[in-house]
């Protein structure tokens, strides 16, 4: 099986190249890939779950709104999500069940902090595995 | 990544081109400020591409500057300039960054280095115990929504009020830390929800807290006006910006922006330009929100230096001011504002993006500091934690060519993966300590990320804006303890 994401170098940056059968499972290992620059993803539990709606102008936005909506609830709600369940998804809005715990400081190794994701060199394309996207963070 | 292909045309050894012509839709040249050997490190990227891609920008005017800590950011370069006519220009939030007012605080102190040495482990664990620092630290200090409408309209003056600081940090501080048209409707409520908690946090990433030493003084006269006097001479420096509100601002605005640039027809290389004409309700919204955070990051250095100043007092059993525990300065390098610039003889107003670029005013210019004025304002370029940083001015030259900015800091050279798998975090604080530099992290293996390696020798940076004559070099100050996030 093909690997969800990996991490990729950029000078001052970090970002993900995700890959996903589907677009659903695209944005899901996406936000896989997000909370894996933040801390361990296996030491998130599935204890809470919250259901995120997301809206945006086209495709590739709507990549960076989810994932930014994700920061969003990491940074204010301390929020971690090991599991994105993407529940509907178009072109301009997004359905998702995510499932996480909130930080403890006890168990959540901190890697480091990301304060948004960017479109800077931002992709998403259809291959004939499937899709592949590509973004770039700021830490 | 490919190296870039593009020609630089040299102008002398510290200026270089990018023409015009280089491609289609540039409204003006790129100059970048660099030495011959820092060009060849530039190539290897495409952050020369950035500084022509900031050149399509409209009402864009002089250049699309770029500073020698110049390096590949996302739209903008870090370490890029560039001033837009406010009657036909546009205002970008990538010319500002995620972190607006991402800046530095340098305190000053009467202690030399032998008495601070024998008590650096004491006083390195107080200031990291008193300064909430990392990646989900909350603030001590309660700020509720009204307070937090007060301290986005107000800035560090929020703190003083409050009796976190002086009225003479307010003197020493870029635009008396409270940036006008700060607008708290502009805000959202999830920008104040990342906020309020953070007020009064140092942060993660490359923020810091340094204890330093002077190390040497270049111009003895203007390094006794800002209160460095001796070699040996205990300083710190404060380096922290608007922290999840902040990047909430920018996240919020540039969604905003990307709808814009279709409205207003405005054709981009790059999707991270995204931007408004200044005179647009769009562009006016977001100058409003970013003075709001800009303002926020005033406030939080001062609540950061106070509680300096507290851990000090308690370590050393004397009072701040019997320390002489006097602010330097404050800069902000990751902003935008409206300011007043000569071009071609004529007096226009422009906004100028600074994004990892610092204000260097020169002396006698109004908007520095009485205490500053035969002197000009002072420049703050911290280094990484295993080298140095240094003070600066600024000249009249930097008012003629570069819209009275210069460089913020050393510029990467290493990206965050490829320094941590050259080293580790602990190898980092056992490397420091050998060398008599105490480092104290919240996340050790973050620290990796941050080693002197990923960085160019800021001494290198600084001798190309000394040089060049947009700066002038006052001191030089090396680290002895460290608090990161």
């Amino acid at each position: 099986m093909k690997k969800a994401f990996e991490t990729i170098d950029h000078t001052a940056d970090i970002g993900i190249i995700v890959y996903g059968a589907d677009v659903k499972e695209l944005f899901s290992n996406a936000a896989l890939g997000l909370f894996s620059l933040i801390t361990e993803p296996e030491s998130i539990e599935d204890k809470l779950q919250f259901n995120l709606k997301v809206r945006s102008e086209d495709a590739d936005g709507l990549l960076v709104e989810w994932l930014n909506e994700l920061i969003y609830f990491f940074d204010a709600k301390h929020l971690l999500f090991n599991r994105c369940d993407i529940e509907r998804l178009t072109d301009n809005e997004l359905n998702a069940t995510c499932h996480g715990e909130g930080f403890d400081p006890m168990r959540h190794k901190i890697t480091r902090g990301v304060k948004a994701a960017t479109y800077h060199m931002l992709k998403l394309e259809k291959d004939r595995e499937g899709y592949t996207a590509q973004v770039i963070f700021d830490i | 990544m490919a190296r870039w292909q593009g020609q630089f045309i040299r102008v002398d050894d510290y200026r270089w081109k990018i023409p015009a012509d280089y491609k289609a839709g540039m409204r003006v040249a790129g100059l970048i400020y660099a030495s011959k050997e820092m060009l060849d490190s530039m190539r290897e990227e495409q952050t020369p591409e950035q500084v022509a891609n900031v050149a399509f920008l409209p009402g864009i005017v002089g250049y699309s500057l770029a500073m020698p800590d110049i390096h590949w950011g996302y739209g903008f370069p870090i370490g890029g300039v560039a001033a837009m006519d406010i009657r036909d220009g546009v205002v970008s939030p990538g010319g500002v960054g995620y972190d607006i007012n991402c800046g530095v605080r340098l305190l000053c102190t009467n202690l030399d280095q032998a008495e601070v040495r024998p008590r650096i482990n004491e006083l390195i664990n107080e200031l990291f115990h008193n300064i909430p620092s990392g990646l989900g630290s909350e603030g001590k200090m309660k700020v509720s929504q009204k307070e937090m409408s007060q301290l986005m309209v107000e800035g560090a003056r929020w703190a003083v009020k409050r009796s976190l600081g002086f009225e003479e940090d307010l003197d020493a501080t870029e635009e008396g830390g409270c940036l006008a048209g700060a607008d708290p409707s502009k805000v959202s409520d999830r920008a104040v929800k990342r906020g309020m908690p953070q007020a009064g946090t140092l942060g993660s990433g490359n923020h810091f807290l340094e204890i330093q030493v002077v190390k040497d003084i270049f111009d003895s006269r203007t390094a006794s006006i800002m209160g460095i006097t001796e070699i040996g001479q205990v300083l710190v420096l404060i380096h922290t910006g608007s922290r999840g509100f902040g990047h909430q601002i920018c996240t919020d605005h540039l969604r905003v922006m990307e709808q814009a640039v279709s409205k207003y027809g405005i054709k981009l290389p790059d999707r991270q330009l995204a931007c408004a004409p200044i005179e647009s309700k769009e562009g006016q919204d977001y100058l409003a929100a970013m003075a709001c955070a800009a303002n926020y990051a005033w406030a939080n250095r001062q609540c950061i230096a106070h509680w300096v100043r507290e851990s000090f007092s308690g370590i050393f059993g004397r009072s701040p001011q019997k320390l002489g525990m006097k602010q330097i300065y404050d800069v902000a390098h990751n902003i935008a504002k409206i300011e007043e610039h000569t071009i071609d003889g004529r007096k226009v107003r422009v906004c100028v993006h600074r994004k990892g670029a610092t204000r260097a005013l020169p002396a006698g210019h109004k908007d520095v500091p009485k205490c500053y004025k035969e002197i000009g304002q002072p420049v703050l370029v911290p280094g990484d934690m295993g080298r140095c940083s240094f003070v600066a001015v600024g000249t009249e030259k930097a008012m003629q060519e570069t819209f009275g900015s210069t460089c913020h800091g050393a510029g990467r050279v290493l990206s965050r993966g490829a320094a941590k798998r050259s080293i580790r975090g602990a190898d980092i604080i056992r490397e420091l300590e050998t060398r008599g530099i105490i480092v104290k992290a919240q996340s050790v293996s973050a620290l990796a990320e941050e080693a002197s390696q990923a960085y160019k020798d800021v001494a290198q940076v600084i001798d190309v804006v000394h040089q060049a004559g947009i700066s002038r070099k006052v001191a030089m100050a090396v680290p002895m303890g460290v608090i990161k996030g």
